[in-house]
């Protein structure tokens, strides 16, 4: 209730799939740490979900710096997926987070389908874990490192493991560096995917003219950022017209007219990623002006909006 | 530790050199809890272009809820930075990172070189405050020419420390490396502190160590959100591993740190 006016407040509930989030705007795993980084700049309790960064069965170091470069309205990253591994994530992360209100969704990588099938299965004895998200853009170790995100059948085959080992949600976040994104969000949809969330970063790199050297020591990274945006959307319609699961969108969302854009465009929520990193309170802007958009537009509930495009 | 979000109107700005400003913010909560060697991150414009924020020590804060940041115009952010007219409201987050251990007794020497200084100041006003003053050795300031020396070495020599100066083009003091300056000192402190160039504090964590002097550096790097998230600041770690700037950082004992050039 608006205590001024006594209207009802807009309703921002959605499900993706069996898992019902209070608002549609989430954090992109790894622009948003493990949560607590966050804890003094924004209200954590506020936001729909909070994904945290991914990881992995065993810790990893990441790549040598320079990891990061800006790029013009974006940011290349090639982190490397550092992270503290999983049992150290639920013994000293996991801890905090389990004590908002907040559903947190863990984003988990791996470099075989065991190691995925394996992190969803530790993970099922974990309290206070509303939802797995499947990052399958890695490179598969035994397949000559090509990404699991990139072949359907390496893709189903992760989605399949992951769906068997555990009774949680499963998300399956897709890589854009694909030609047919619908292809791709078939199989997953097909092999028992609750939804997908898409895009991951795209491929990207830089020189330095004067050293001629990469600026990245990986020499490519991921792009993010406002620049991909266009892409980003153009690949959730594709996707959200191909399957009839749950499509979250991601890239370059960094005010709620962007938010908009890719609810109506098909998306039934948002991640914010980059736009954590300069503007902290990117996603509280966002659950408010969705608010602010739906007494405007006179519309009782958020889901009006999902999908809904006008395209003749 | 605190970390706040402030829209800091511009209270001063001072252009040191052609290409280094020096700019006086109104951040009453980042200025109350700052400790030498911390930093903020600051957003410079509106727009998306640039994108993200760019990391300044603290040169000075004060009582009146004032800080200070001084920087070498580089690029896009910090030509929008130092064309910032009076009032103009800079979004800060700060203070972060971890700042200079202030607890050690004895003599001690500060080494700044470039925009290296900055930090320094914060730090020598703080020492001075606590009430170290005493016979203390010079602090060592180097840059490219005078001009960028000129008022920062007088500021030192008010807070009560001698000061010497190196420059490159050895328009004023010694013709040559700051560095050159510790040899004669080293033997005197029980603690160096330093922040510049990494050639210079590679050099200077490489005497203390020849001379078994503690020695703090500051570190600098490419940074996304100082908050620990991006995981984009690293530096490589003595013990194997990445130290991560804006957390393990800036300020790092000198053998923290993994000193290949």
């Amino acid at each position: 209730m608006d205590p001024l006016t006594g209207a009802a407040s807009p309703d921002l509930r959605v499900d993706i799939g069996p898992l019902r989030l209070r608002n549609p705007v989430m954090t992109a795993s790894g622009t948003f740490g493990y949560g607590e980084e966050f804890a003094s700049l924004v209200n954590l309790n506020r936001l729909g979900a909070i994904i945290v960064k991914g990881i992995s069965l065993e810790p990893r170091r990441g790549n040598p710096p320079p990891r990061i470069i800006e790029t013009a309205c974006g940011m290349l990253n090639a982190i490397g997926l550092e992270n503290v591994g999983v049992d150290r994530f639920i013994t000293e992360k996991l801890p905090f987070l389990r004590r908002l209100e907040t559903p947190v969704i863990v984003n988990i990588l791996g470099d075989s389908i065991e190691e995925y099938s394996r992190l969803a299965d530790k993970l099922n004895y974990a309290r206070g874990i509303a939802a797995l998200e499947v990052n399958i853009s890695c490179p598969n170790v035994k397949k000559g490192g090509v990404a699991f995100g990139t072949v359907p059948e390496m893709a189903t085959a992760v989605t399949r493991s992951v769906r068997q080992a555990t009774g949680l949600p499963v998300i399956i976040k897709l890589s854009p560096n694909v030609t047919d994104i619908a292809l791709i969000a078939r199989a997953v949809e097909e092999a028992g995917a609750d939804a997908i969330s898409l895009i991951n970063t795209l491929l990207g790199m830089a020189v330095d003219i004067r050293t001629r050297r990469p600026r990245l020591a990986n020499i490519f990274g991921g792009l993010s950022g406002p620049a991909i945006k266009p892409v980003a959307l153009r690949m959730v319609w594709q996707a959200a017209r191909a399957v009839s699961i749950p499509v979250v969108g991601i890239g370059g969302i960094t005010t709620v007219e962007d938010a908009l854009e890719f609810l109506m465009a098909g998306a039934t929520a948002v991640q914010v990623g980059t736009a954590n990193f300069f503007r902290p309170t990117a996603t509280e802007e966002i659950v408010a002006g969705l608010e602010e958009f739906l007494r405007q537009e006179d519309l009782s509930s958020v889901r009006q909006l999902i999908g809904s495009l006008k395209t003749e | 530790m605190p970390e706040f979000q402030e829209k800091s109107p511009v209270r001063g700005r001072e252009q040191l050199t052609p290409d280094v400003c020096r700019l006086t913010l109104h951040a009453p909560k980042i200025a109350e809890h700052a400790r030498p060697g911390q930093f903020v991150m600051a957003r410079a414009g509106a727009t998306l272009d640039p994108l993200l924020r760019r990391p300044f020590s603290i040169h000075k804060a004060t009582g009146d809820g004032l800080i200070s940041i001084l920087f070498k115009v580089v690029g896009k952010g910090t030509r929008l930075l130092a064309a910032a007219a009076e009032s103009v409201e800079i979004d800060l987050i700060g203070p972060l990172g971890r700042g200079f251990d202030t607890t050690v007794a004895g003599p001690h020497c500060l080494i700044g070189g470039g925009m290296g200084i900055a930090p320094l100041y914060f730090l020598a006003e703080r020492l001075m405050r606590a009430g170290r003053q005493a016979s203390n050795p010079p602090v060592l300031l180097g840059a490219q020419t005078q001009a960028e020396l000129l008022l920062l070495a007088e500021e030192f020599t008010e807070l009560g420390y001698p000061v010497l100066t190196a420059t490159d083009d050895g328009t004023i003091g010694h013709h040559g490396f700051v560095t050159e300056l510790l040899d004669d000192i080293l033997p005197e402190v029980q603690q160096v502190y330093v922040c510049g160039p990494m050639p210079m504090m590679r050099t200077v964590a490489l005497k203390c160590r020849a001379a078994g002097t503690p020695c703090q550096v500051s570190l600098e790097t490419h940074m996304a959100c100082g908050l620990g998230a991006c995981l984009g600041c690293t530096y490589p770690a003595s013990g194997g591993g990445y130290l991560h700037v804006c957390k393990d950082g800036p300020v790092c004992s000198a053998e923290e740190v993994t000193w290949t050039l």
